[in-house]
Protein backbone atom coordinates (compact mmCIF):
# COMPACT_ATOMS: atom_id res chain seq x y z
CA UNK A 1 0.00 0.00 0.00
CA UNK A 2 2.84 2.36 0.89
CA UNK A 3 4.57 1.84 -2.43
CA UNK A 4 1.26 2.30 -4.25
CA UNK A 5 0.64 5.63 -2.48
CA UNK A 6 4.21 6.71 -3.17
CA UNK A 7 3.71 6.07 -6.87
CA UNK A 8 0.42 7.98 -6.93
CA UNK A 9 2.16 10.85 -5.14
CA UNK A 10 4.84 10.82 -7.82
CA UNK A 11 2.21 10.84 -10.58
CA UNK A 12 0.44 13.80 -8.99
CA UNK A 13 3.71 15.67 -8.52
CA UNK A 14 4.46 15.06 -12.19
CA UNK A 15 1.02 16.36 -13.26
CA UNK A 16 1.56 19.42 -11.12
CA UNK A 17 5.17 20.26 -11.97
CA UNK A 18 4.86 19.53 -15.68
CA UNK A 19 2.01 22.07 -15.79
CA UNK A 20 -0.51 19.53 -17.11
CA UNK A 21 -2.69 19.85 -14.02
CA UNK A 22 -2.88 23.59 -14.57
CA UNK A 23 -3.79 23.19 -18.24
CA UNK A 24 -6.48 20.63 -17.40
CA UNK A 25 -7.97 22.88 -14.73
CA UNK A 26 -8.14 25.81 -17.10
CA UNK A 27 -9.55 23.64 -19.84
CA UNK A 28 -12.43 22.29 -17.76
CA UNK A 29 -13.09 25.70 -16.20
CA UNK A 30 -13.22 27.29 -19.62
CA UNK A 31 -15.57 24.65 -21.01
CA UNK A 32 -17.77 24.98 -17.93
CA UNK A 33 -18.14 28.74 -18.37
CA UNK A 34 -18.44 28.57 -22.14
CA UNK A 35 -21.71 26.55 -22.21
CA UNK A 36 -23.94 29.05 -20.38
CA UNK A 37 -22.03 31.95 -21.93
CA UNK A 38 -22.84 30.81 -25.46
CA UNK A 39 -26.48 30.27 -24.56
CA UNK A 40 -26.67 33.67 -22.87
CA UNK A 41 -25.03 35.44 -25.80
CA UNK A 42 -27.11 33.80 -28.53
CA UNK A 43 -30.01 36.34 -28.52
CA UNK A 44 -27.55 39.22 -28.48
CA UNK A 45 -25.56 37.78 -31.37
CA UNK A 46 -28.72 37.22 -33.41
CA UNK A 47 -29.75 40.79 -32.73
CA UNK A 48 -26.40 42.06 -33.96
CA UNK A 49 -26.69 39.91 -37.04
CA UNK A 50 -30.38 40.68 -37.57
CA UNK A 51 -29.76 43.20 -40.34
CA UNK A 52 -27.54 40.99 -42.42
CA UNK A 53 -29.87 38.06 -41.84
CA UNK A 54 -32.81 40.16 -42.95
CA UNK A 55 -31.00 40.90 -46.19
CA UNK A 56 -30.77 37.20 -46.88
CA UNK A 57 -34.44 36.80 -46.16
CA UNK A 58 -34.36 35.56 -42.57
CA UNK A 59 -36.33 37.52 -40.09
CA UNK A 60 -35.26 37.34 -36.49
CA UNK A 61 -38.08 37.66 -34.07
CA UNK A 62 -37.62 37.44 -30.32
CA UNK A 63 -35.32 34.59 -29.35
CA UNK A 64 -35.72 33.06 -25.93
CA UNK A 65 -33.01 30.84 -24.46
CA UNK A 66 -33.21 28.53 -21.49
CA UNK A 67 -31.00 26.18 -19.50
CA UNK A 68 -31.74 23.64 -22.22
CA UNK A 69 -29.59 25.55 -24.73
CA UNK A 70 -26.77 25.64 -22.25
CA UNK A 71 -26.98 21.89 -21.61
CA UNK A 72 -27.05 21.18 -25.33
CA UNK A 73 -23.82 23.14 -25.56
CA UNK A 74 -22.43 21.12 -22.65
CA UNK A 75 -22.98 17.78 -24.37
CA UNK A 76 -21.65 19.20 -27.63
CA UNK A 77 -18.48 20.55 -26.06
CA UNK A 78 -17.55 17.83 -23.60
CA UNK A 79 -16.21 15.53 -26.38
CA UNK A 80 -13.71 18.27 -27.21
CA UNK A 81 -12.66 18.45 -23.57
CA UNK A 82 -12.24 14.67 -23.50
CA UNK A 83 -10.15 14.76 -26.69
CA UNK A 84 -7.90 17.42 -25.18
CA UNK A 85 -7.61 15.35 -22.01
CA UNK A 86 -6.59 12.27 -24.01
CA UNK A 87 -4.02 14.25 -26.01
CA UNK A 88 -2.49 15.71 -22.86
CA UNK A 89 -2.33 12.43 -20.95
CA UNK A 90 -1.58 9.95 -23.72
CA UNK A 91 2.12 9.84 -22.80
CA UNK A 92 1.54 8.87 -19.16
CA UNK A 93 3.11 5.43 -19.78
CA UNK A 94 5.02 5.91 -23.01
CA UNK A 95 7.18 8.74 -21.71
CA UNK A 96 8.38 6.38 -19.00
CA UNK A 97 9.16 3.68 -21.58
CA UNK A 98 11.11 6.09 -23.74
CA UNK A 99 13.20 7.53 -20.93
CA UNK A 100 13.56 4.26 -19.02
CA UNK A 101 12.47 5.78 -15.71
CA UNK A 102 10.24 2.80 -14.85
CA UNK A 103 13.17 0.39 -14.93
CA UNK A 104 14.65 1.76 -11.73
CA UNK A 105 11.34 1.64 -9.87
CA UNK A 106 10.57 -1.90 -11.01
CA UNK A 107 14.04 -3.21 -10.21
CA UNK A 108 13.48 -1.91 -6.68
CA UNK A 109 10.75 -4.48 -6.29
CA UNK A 110 7.76 -2.27 -7.11
CA UNK A 111 5.12 -4.67 -8.43
CA UNK A 112 4.11 -3.98 -12.00
CA UNK A 113 0.38 -4.10 -11.30
CA UNK A 114 0.78 -1.21 -8.89
CA UNK A 115 2.15 0.93 -11.70
CA UNK A 116 -0.91 0.18 -13.83
CA UNK A 117 -3.36 0.76 -10.98
CA UNK A 118 -1.64 4.02 -9.96
CA UNK A 119 -1.83 5.47 -13.42
CA UNK A 120 -5.41 4.23 -13.84
CA UNK A 121 -6.41 5.87 -10.57
CA UNK A 122 -4.57 9.07 -11.43
CA UNK A 123 -6.26 9.45 -14.81
CA UNK A 124 -9.68 8.45 -13.49
CA UNK A 125 -9.46 10.98 -10.67
CA UNK A 126 -8.28 13.71 -13.03
CA UNK A 127 -11.13 13.00 -15.42
CA UNK A 128 -13.71 12.75 -12.64
CA UNK A 129 -12.66 15.99 -10.95
CA UNK A 130 -12.32 17.87 -14.23
CA UNK A 131 -15.59 16.60 -15.64
CA UNK A 132 -17.69 17.33 -12.54
CA UNK A 133 -16.01 20.70 -12.17
CA UNK A 134 -17.08 21.53 -15.71
CA UNK A 135 -20.57 20.16 -15.02
CA UNK A 136 -20.82 22.01 -11.71
CA UNK A 137 -19.93 25.36 -13.24
CA UNK A 138 -22.45 24.96 -16.04
CA UNK A 139 -25.07 23.81 -13.53
CA UNK A 140 -24.47 26.78 -11.23
CA UNK A 141 -24.67 29.35 -14.03
CA UNK A 142 -27.78 27.70 -15.47
CA UNK A 143 -29.45 27.74 -12.07
CA UNK A 144 -28.59 31.41 -11.70
CA UNK A 145 -29.80 32.54 -15.15
CA UNK A 146 -32.59 30.09 -15.82
CA UNK A 147 -33.92 26.87 -14.32
CA UNK A 148 -32.22 23.50 -14.58
CA UNK A 149 -35.53 21.66 -14.12
CA UNK A 150 -36.25 22.06 -17.83
CA UNK A 151 -33.69 19.36 -18.74
CA UNK A 152 -34.97 15.79 -18.37
CA UNK A 153 -32.82 13.14 -16.67
CA UNK A 154 -30.01 15.66 -16.24
CA UNK A 155 -28.00 13.78 -13.59
CA UNK A 156 -28.47 10.49 -15.42
CA UNK A 157 -27.14 11.86 -18.70
CA UNK A 158 -24.24 13.51 -16.88
CA UNK A 159 -23.31 10.19 -15.28
CA UNK A 160 -23.53 8.51 -18.70
CA UNK A 161 -21.02 10.94 -20.16
CA UNK A 162 -18.75 10.58 -17.17
CA UNK A 163 -18.77 6.82 -17.82
CA UNK A 164 -17.76 7.41 -21.43
CA UNK A 165 -14.72 9.30 -20.12
CA UNK A 166 -13.78 6.46 -17.78
CA UNK A 167 -14.17 3.97 -20.64
CA UNK A 168 -11.78 6.06 -22.75
CA UNK A 169 -9.33 6.21 -19.83
CA UNK A 170 -9.42 2.40 -19.62
CA UNK A 171 -8.75 2.21 -23.37
CA UNK A 172 -5.84 4.63 -23.01
CA UNK A 173 -4.31 2.52 -20.26
CA UNK A 174 -4.74 -0.68 -22.27
CA UNK A 175 -3.17 0.79 -25.41
CA UNK A 176 -0.39 2.31 -23.29
CA UNK A 177 0.60 -1.16 -22.14
CA UNK A 178 0.45 -2.52 -25.70
CA UNK A 179 2.02 0.34 -27.67
CA UNK A 180 5.40 1.88 -27.12
CA UNK A 181 4.69 5.42 -28.28
CA UNK A 182 1.91 7.87 -27.55
CA UNK A 183 1.01 7.90 -31.25
CA UNK A 184 0.16 4.23 -30.80
CA UNK A 185 -1.97 5.05 -27.78
CA UNK A 186 -3.84 7.78 -29.65
CA UNK A 187 -4.40 5.63 -32.73
CA UNK A 188 -5.54 2.60 -30.69
CA UNK A 189 -7.92 4.59 -28.51
CA UNK A 190 -9.20 6.62 -31.45
CA UNK A 191 -9.86 3.53 -33.56
CA UNK A 192 -11.94 1.83 -30.87
CA UNK A 193 -14.01 4.96 -30.24
CA UNK A 194 -14.47 5.43 -33.98
CA UNK A 195 -15.44 1.78 -34.42
CA UNK A 196 -18.00 2.12 -31.65
CA UNK A 197 -19.37 5.27 -33.27
CA UNK A 198 -19.61 3.67 -36.73
CA UNK A 199 -21.27 0.53 -35.37
CA UNK A 200 -23.70 2.83 -33.60
CA UNK A 201 -25.02 3.89 -37.01
CA UNK A 202 -26.51 0.41 -37.34
CA UNK A 203 -29.81 0.50 -35.44
CA UNK A 204 -29.42 -3.09 -34.23
CA UNK A 205 -26.09 -2.48 -32.49
CA UNK A 206 -26.76 1.00 -31.23
CA UNK A 207 -28.22 0.09 -27.87
CA UNK A 208 -25.21 -1.95 -26.83
CA UNK A 209 -22.39 0.48 -27.57
CA UNK A 210 -20.54 2.78 -25.16
CA UNK A 211 -20.87 5.68 -27.60
CA UNK A 212 -24.64 5.63 -27.02
CA UNK A 213 -23.94 7.05 -23.56
CA UNK A 214 -22.44 10.11 -25.21
CA UNK A 215 -25.87 10.99 -26.60
CA UNK A 216 -26.92 13.13 -23.65
CA UNK A 217 -29.02 15.48 -25.74
CA UNK A 218 -31.66 12.88 -26.59
CA UNK A 219 -32.07 12.28 -22.88
CA UNK A 220 -32.45 15.86 -21.77
CA UNK A 221 -34.95 16.59 -24.53
CA UNK A 222 -36.89 13.59 -23.32
CA UNK A 223 -36.63 11.85 -26.70
CA UNK A 224 -34.88 8.84 -25.18
CA UNK A 225 -35.79 6.85 -22.10
CA UNK A 226 -33.24 6.00 -19.42
CA UNK A 227 -33.92 2.28 -19.68
CA UNK A 228 -32.66 2.15 -23.27
CA UNK A 229 -29.25 3.13 -21.90
CA UNK A 230 -29.04 0.24 -19.42
CA UNK A 231 -27.43 -2.28 -21.76
CA UNK A 232 -24.87 0.23 -22.99
CA UNK A 233 -24.03 1.18 -19.42
CA UNK A 234 -23.43 -2.41 -18.39
CA UNK A 235 -21.33 -3.06 -21.48
CA UNK A 236 -19.30 0.12 -20.96
CA UNK A 237 -18.59 -0.83 -17.35
CA UNK A 238 -17.73 -4.40 -18.31
CA UNK A 239 -15.42 -3.46 -21.20
CA UNK A 240 -13.66 -0.89 -19.00
CA UNK A 241 -13.06 -3.57 -16.40
CA UNK A 242 -11.84 -6.03 -19.05
CA UNK A 243 -9.47 -3.39 -20.46
CA UNK A 244 -8.16 -2.76 -16.99
CA UNK A 245 -7.51 -6.43 -16.23
CA UNK A 246 -5.95 -6.94 -19.67
CA UNK A 247 -3.66 -3.94 -19.09
CA UNK A 248 -2.24 -5.60 -15.99
CA UNK A 249 -1.75 -8.91 -17.81
CA UNK A 250 -0.09 -7.23 -20.81
CA UNK A 251 2.07 -4.99 -18.66
CA UNK A 252 3.32 -7.97 -16.63
CA UNK A 253 4.71 -9.46 -19.83
CA UNK A 254 5.99 -6.22 -21.32
CA UNK A 255 9.67 -5.91 -22.18
CA UNK A 256 11.05 -2.72 -20.71
CA UNK B 1 28.40 -18.59 -1.06
CA UNK B 2 27.72 -17.33 -4.55
CA UNK B 3 25.51 -14.24 -4.53
CA UNK B 4 24.69 -14.69 -8.20
CA UNK B 5 24.78 -17.95 -10.07
CA UNK B 6 23.98 -18.22 -13.77
CA UNK B 7 23.75 -21.62 -15.44
CA UNK B 8 23.31 -22.37 -19.13
CA UNK B 9 21.81 -18.99 -20.02
CA UNK B 10 20.64 -18.63 -23.62
CA UNK B 11 19.20 -15.50 -25.19
CA UNK B 12 18.44 -14.80 -28.80
CA UNK B 13 17.24 -11.60 -30.50
CA UNK B 14 15.76 -12.52 -33.88
CA UNK B 15 18.40 -14.66 -35.54
CA UNK B 16 21.24 -13.22 -33.45
CA UNK B 17 22.20 -15.50 -30.60
CA UNK B 18 23.68 -13.22 -27.95
CA UNK B 19 24.15 -15.66 -25.07
CA UNK B 20 25.04 -19.26 -25.82
CA UNK B 21 24.94 -21.12 -22.54
CA UNK B 22 26.54 -18.60 -20.23
CA UNK B 23 27.73 -19.93 -16.87
CA UNK B 24 28.87 -17.49 -14.25
CA UNK B 25 29.22 -17.35 -10.48
CA UNK B 26 29.73 -14.19 -8.47
CA UNK B 27 31.08 -14.88 -4.95
CA UNK B 28 29.75 -12.91 -1.97
CA UNK B 29 31.58 -9.67 -1.12
CA UNK B 30 33.56 -9.66 -4.31
CA UNK B 31 33.90 -6.82 -6.76
CA UNK B 32 33.22 -8.68 -9.93
CA UNK B 33 34.36 -7.22 -13.24
CA UNK B 34 32.21 -8.38 -16.15
CA UNK B 35 34.33 -7.70 -19.19
CA UNK B 36 33.41 -7.84 -22.84
CA UNK B 37 33.42 -5.92 -26.07
CA UNK B 38 30.58 -3.58 -26.98
CA UNK B 39 27.67 -5.77 -28.01
CA UNK B 40 29.05 -8.90 -26.33
CA UNK B 41 25.88 -9.33 -24.27
CA UNK B 42 26.80 -7.73 -20.96
CA UNK B 43 23.68 -5.58 -20.71
CA UNK B 44 21.52 -8.47 -21.91
CA UNK B 45 22.90 -10.68 -19.14
CA UNK B 46 22.29 -8.03 -16.51
CA UNK B 47 18.77 -7.29 -17.69
CA UNK B 48 17.96 -10.97 -17.60
CA UNK B 49 19.23 -11.18 -14.03
CA UNK B 50 16.89 -8.29 -13.20
CA UNK B 51 13.94 -10.02 -14.82
CA UNK B 52 13.59 -7.29 -17.44
CA UNK B 53 14.30 -9.73 -20.26
CA UNK B 54 13.07 -13.28 -20.59
CA UNK B 55 15.75 -15.93 -20.90
CA UNK B 56 15.29 -18.49 -23.69
CA UNK B 57 16.87 -21.17 -21.53
CA UNK B 58 18.93 -21.44 -18.38
CA UNK B 59 18.59 -20.61 -14.73
CA UNK B 60 19.59 -17.61 -12.65
CA UNK B 61 19.81 -17.67 -8.87
CA UNK B 62 20.18 -14.51 -6.79
CA UNK B 63 21.03 -15.06 -3.11
CA UNK B 64 19.82 -18.63 -3.51
CA UNK B 65 16.44 -17.65 -5.04
CA UNK B 66 15.40 -18.31 -8.59
CA UNK B 67 14.83 -15.28 -10.85
CA UNK B 68 11.38 -15.15 -12.48
CA UNK B 69 10.68 -12.91 -15.47
CA UNK B 70 8.03 -10.21 -14.98
CA UNK B 71 7.19 -10.38 -11.29
CA UNK B 72 10.75 -10.47 -10.04
CA UNK B 73 10.82 -10.89 -6.27
CA UNK B 74 14.59 -11.44 -6.28
CA UNK B 75 14.99 -7.76 -7.16
CA UNK B 76 14.59 -6.92 -3.49
CA UNK B 77 18.15 -8.25 -3.05
CA UNK B 78 19.49 -6.22 -5.95
CA UNK B 79 20.50 -2.61 -6.45
CA UNK B 80 20.73 -1.71 -10.11
CA UNK B 81 22.47 1.12 -11.90
CA UNK B 82 21.74 1.14 -15.66
CA UNK B 83 24.32 2.40 -18.15
CA UNK B 84 22.43 5.64 -18.64
CA UNK B 85 20.29 6.04 -15.52
CA UNK B 86 17.15 8.10 -16.05
CA UNK B 87 15.29 9.71 -13.19
CA UNK B 88 12.15 11.80 -12.99
CA UNK B 89 13.50 15.17 -14.12
CA UNK B 90 10.92 17.15 -12.16
CA UNK B 91 12.23 15.89 -8.80
CA UNK B 92 15.27 16.90 -6.77
CA UNK B 93 17.86 14.28 -5.78
CA UNK B 94 16.42 14.11 -2.25
CA UNK B 95 12.84 13.78 -3.50
CA UNK B 96 13.86 11.01 -5.87
CA UNK B 97 15.65 9.00 -3.19
CA UNK B 98 12.73 9.49 -0.81
CA UNK B 99 10.39 8.21 -3.54
CA UNK B 100 12.62 5.16 -4.05
CA UNK B 101 12.59 4.50 -0.30
CA UNK B 102 8.81 4.75 -0.23
CA UNK B 103 8.26 2.31 -3.09
CA UNK B 104 10.49 -0.22 -1.36
CA UNK B 105 8.36 0.22 1.75
CA UNK B 106 10.95 1.76 4.08
CA UNK B 107 9.89 3.39 7.34
CA UNK B 108 9.72 7.17 7.11
CA UNK B 109 12.41 7.97 9.69
CA UNK B 110 14.74 5.27 8.38
CA UNK B 111 14.15 6.49 4.83
CA UNK B 112 15.06 10.10 5.67
CA UNK B 113 18.22 8.98 7.47
CA UNK B 114 19.30 6.63 4.69
CA UNK B 115 18.67 9.21 1.95
CA UNK B 116 20.80 11.74 3.82
CA UNK B 117 23.62 9.23 4.31
CA UNK B 118 23.65 8.23 0.67
CA UNK B 119 23.57 11.76 -0.68
CA UNK B 120 26.51 12.47 1.60
CA UNK B 121 28.33 9.39 0.25
CA UNK B 122 27.88 10.42 -3.38
CA UNK B 123 28.44 14.11 -2.73
CA UNK B 124 24.99 15.41 -3.64
CA UNK B 125 23.94 16.46 -0.13
CA UNK B 126 23.74 20.15 -0.89
CA UNK B 127 22.26 19.83 -4.36
CA UNK B 128 18.86 21.50 -4.41
CA UNK B 129 18.30 21.73 -8.17
CA UNK B 130 15.90 19.46 -10.00
CA UNK B 131 17.40 16.44 -11.74
CA UNK B 132 16.77 17.85 -15.22
CA UNK B 133 19.78 20.15 -14.72
CA UNK B 134 22.15 17.37 -13.61
CA UNK B 135 25.37 16.49 -15.45
CA UNK B 136 26.10 12.94 -16.52
CA UNK B 137 28.46 12.38 -13.60
CA UNK B 138 25.91 13.68 -11.12
CA UNK B 139 23.25 11.38 -12.55
CA UNK B 140 25.65 8.46 -12.30
CA UNK B 141 26.35 9.28 -8.64
CA UNK B 142 22.64 9.64 -7.88
CA UNK B 143 22.25 6.31 -9.67
CA UNK B 144 24.61 4.64 -7.24
CA UNK B 145 22.83 6.25 -4.29
CA UNK B 146 19.44 4.91 -5.42
CA UNK B 147 20.92 1.48 -6.12
CA UNK B 148 22.33 1.26 -2.59
CA UNK B 149 19.19 2.59 -0.92
CA UNK B 150 17.67 -0.65 0.33
CA UNK B 151 21.05 -2.11 1.34
CA UNK B 152 21.11 -4.64 -1.51
CA UNK B 153 23.07 -7.86 -1.25
CA UNK B 154 24.06 -7.48 -4.87
CA UNK B 155 24.84 -4.21 -6.60
CA UNK B 156 24.69 -4.43 -10.40
CA UNK B 157 26.24 -1.56 -12.36
CA UNK B 158 26.10 -1.49 -16.13
CA UNK B 159 29.21 0.29 -17.41
CA UNK B 160 29.15 2.86 -14.63
CA UNK B 161 32.29 4.67 -15.74
CA UNK B 162 32.12 4.49 -19.54
CA UNK B 163 30.79 7.94 -20.20
CA UNK B 164 32.65 9.84 -17.50
CA UNK B 165 35.75 12.00 -17.40
CA UNK B 166 38.77 10.79 -15.35
CA UNK B 167 37.66 12.66 -12.21
CA UNK B 168 34.13 11.32 -12.45
CA UNK B 169 35.47 7.80 -13.03
CA UNK B 170 37.70 7.97 -9.99
CA UNK B 171 34.77 9.12 -7.84
CA UNK B 172 32.58 6.24 -9.00
CA UNK B 173 35.34 3.65 -8.51
CA UNK B 174 36.08 4.98 -5.03
CA UNK B 175 32.40 4.73 -4.12
CA UNK B 176 32.23 1.14 -5.43
CA UNK B 177 35.37 0.21 -3.50
CA UNK B 178 33.98 1.75 -0.33
CA UNK B 179 30.73 -0.27 -0.40
CA UNK B 180 32.40 -3.65 -0.80
CA UNK B 181 32.10 -4.49 2.89
CA UNK B 182 28.31 -4.09 2.76
CA UNK B 183 27.48 -5.69 -0.56
CA UNK B 184 28.65 -7.66 -3.57
CA UNK B 185 29.38 -5.59 -6.65
CA UNK B 186 28.94 -6.83 -10.20
CA UNK B 187 29.89 -4.28 -12.81
CA UNK B 188 30.30 -4.54 -16.52
CA UNK B 189 32.92 -2.57 -18.33
CA UNK B 190 35.33 -2.50 -21.20
CA UNK B 191 37.72 -0.17 -19.42
CA UNK B 192 40.36 -2.59 -18.20
CA UNK B 193 42.26 -0.14 -16.03
CA UNK B 194 39.10 0.20 -13.90
CA UNK B 195 39.00 -3.56 -13.48
CA UNK B 196 42.63 -3.72 -12.42
CA UNK B 197 42.06 -0.96 -9.92
CA UNK B 198 39.17 -2.36 -7.95
CA UNK B 199 38.11 -5.88 -9.01
CA UNK B 200 38.72 -9.04 -7.05
CA UNK B 201 37.13 -11.34 -9.61
CA UNK B 202 36.54 -11.16 -13.33
CA UNK B 203 34.75 -12.90 -16.18
CA UNK B 204 35.43 -12.33 -19.86
CA UNK B 205 32.29 -12.52 -21.95
CA UNK B 206 32.97 -13.46 -25.54
CA UNK B 207 30.86 -15.21 -28.19
CA UNK B 208 28.05 -15.66 -25.72
CA UNK B 209 29.99 -17.53 -23.06
CA UNK B 210 32.44 -16.70 -20.29
CA UNK B 211 35.15 -19.34 -20.65
CA UNK B 212 37.63 -17.41 -18.57
CA UNK B 213 36.53 -16.39 -15.08
CA UNK B 214 37.66 -16.46 -11.48
CA UNK B 215 39.86 -14.54 -9.08
CA UNK B 216 41.73 -11.83 -10.92
CA UNK B 217 45.06 -12.87 -9.39
CA UNK B 218 44.51 -16.55 -10.34
CA UNK B 219 43.63 -15.66 -13.89
CA UNK B 220 46.64 -13.46 -14.26
CA UNK B 221 48.90 -16.26 -13.03
CA UNK B 222 47.22 -18.92 -15.11
CA UNK B 223 47.27 -17.00 -18.33
CA UNK B 224 50.62 -15.41 -17.80
CA UNK B 225 52.67 -16.00 -20.87
CA UNK B 226 55.98 -14.46 -21.43
CA UNK B 227 55.56 -11.52 -23.71
CA UNK B 228 58.53 -9.66 -25.19
CA UNK B 229 58.86 -6.22 -26.63
CA UNK B 230 61.49 -5.64 -29.27
CA UNK B 231 62.72 -2.50 -30.95
CA UNK B 232 65.01 -2.37 -33.97
CA UNK B 233 67.09 0.47 -35.33
CA UNK B 234 65.52 0.64 -38.78
CA UNK B 235 62.63 -0.59 -40.90
CA UNK B 236 64.67 -3.03 -43.00
CA UNK B 237 65.75 -5.01 -39.94
CA UNK B 238 62.22 -5.07 -38.71
CA UNK B 239 60.99 -6.53 -42.00
CA UNK B 240 63.70 -9.18 -41.96
CA UNK B 241 62.60 -10.23 -38.48
CA UNK B 242 58.92 -10.25 -39.41
CA UNK B 243 59.61 -12.46 -42.40
CA UNK B 244 61.67 -14.92 -40.39
CA UNK B 245 59.23 -15.12 -37.49
CA UNK B 246 55.67 -15.20 -38.75
CA UNK B 247 54.07 -14.87 -35.30
CA UNK B 248 55.79 -11.68 -34.45
CA UNK B 249 53.53 -8.64 -34.48
CA UNK B 250 54.25 -5.04 -35.17
CA UNK B 251 52.95 -2.60 -32.55
CA UNK B 252 54.57 0.66 -33.59
CA UNK B 253 57.36 2.13 -35.68
CA UNK B 254 60.23 -0.38 -35.46
CA UNK B 255 58.51 -1.96 -32.48
CA UNK B 256 57.58 -5.62 -32.36
CA UNK B 257 55.96 -7.90 -29.85
CA UNK B 258 56.03 -11.70 -29.57
CA UNK B 259 55.08 -14.43 -27.16
CA UNK B 260 57.40 -17.04 -25.74
CA UNK B 261 55.12 -19.89 -26.80
CA UNK B 262 55.32 -18.82 -30.46
CA UNK B 263 59.02 -18.18 -30.84
CA UNK B 264 61.61 -18.55 -28.12
CA UNK B 265 63.56 -15.52 -27.19
CA UNK B 266 66.84 -17.39 -27.74
CA UNK B 267 65.90 -18.29 -31.33
CA UNK B 268 65.28 -14.67 -31.99
CA UNK B 269 68.47 -13.50 -30.31
CA UNK B 270 70.45 -16.09 -32.27
CA UNK B 271 68.84 -14.99 -35.50
CA UNK B 272 69.61 -11.34 -34.78
CA UNK B 273 73.23 -12.21 -33.90
CA UNK B 274 73.72 -14.23 -37.10
CA UNK B 275 72.37 -11.46 -39.31
CA UNK B 276 74.08 -8.71 -37.31
CA UNK B 277 70.79 -6.98 -36.62
CA UNK B 278 71.29 -4.29 -34.00
CA UNK B 279 68.53 -4.25 -31.36
CA UNK B 280 67.68 -1.09 -29.52
CA UNK B 281 65.59 -2.85 -26.96
CA UNK B 282 64.52 -6.35 -25.98
CA UNK B 283 62.49 -6.64 -22.80
CA UNK B 284 60.07 -8.96 -21.09
CA UNK B 285 56.70 -7.21 -20.74
CA UNK B 286 54.61 -7.08 -17.59
CA UNK B 287 51.48 -9.13 -18.34
CA UNK B 288 48.45 -6.88 -18.53
CA UNK B 289 44.75 -7.49 -18.49
CA UNK B 290 44.64 -5.99 -21.92
CA UNK B 291 46.86 -8.65 -23.45
CA UNK B 292 44.83 -11.27 -21.63
CA UNK B 293 41.60 -9.75 -22.92
CA UNK B 294 42.93 -9.64 -26.47
CA UNK B 295 43.92 -13.27 -26.20
CA UNK B 296 40.52 -14.35 -24.90
CA UNK B 297 38.71 -12.36 -27.56
CA UNK B 298 40.89 -13.61 -30.40
CA UNK B 299 40.79 -17.22 -29.34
Amino acid sequence: MKSFLAFIKKETMEQFRSGRLMILCMLFLLFGIMNPAIAKLTPWMLEVLADSLAESGMIVTSVSVSAMDSWVQFFKNIPLALAAFVLLESSIFTKEYQTGTLVLSLTKGLERYKVVISKMVELSVLWTVGYWLCFGITYAYNAYFWDNAIANHLMFSAVCWWMVGLWVVALMILFSTIAGTNTGVLIGTGMVVLASYLLGLLPKCKAYLPTLLADGNSLIYGIAETKTYAAAMIITGATSLICFVMSIVVFNKKKL
Amino acid sequence: MDMLCITGLHKRFGNKEVLKGLNMAVPEHSIFGFIGKNGAGKTTTMKTVLGLLKADAGEIMVAGEKVVYGQTATNRHIGYLPDVPEFYPFMTAMEYLRFCGEITGMEKAENEKRCGELLELVGLRNETHRIKGFSRGMKQRLGIAQALLNRPKLLICDEPTSALDPVGRKEILDILLSVRAQTTVLFSTHILSDVERICTDVAFLDHGTAEVQGKLSDIKTKYRRKEYLLETENDTDMHVLRQAFSDIQQTGRNQLVFYERDSTVFDLMGFAADRHIPLLKLEQAEPTLESLFMEVVEK
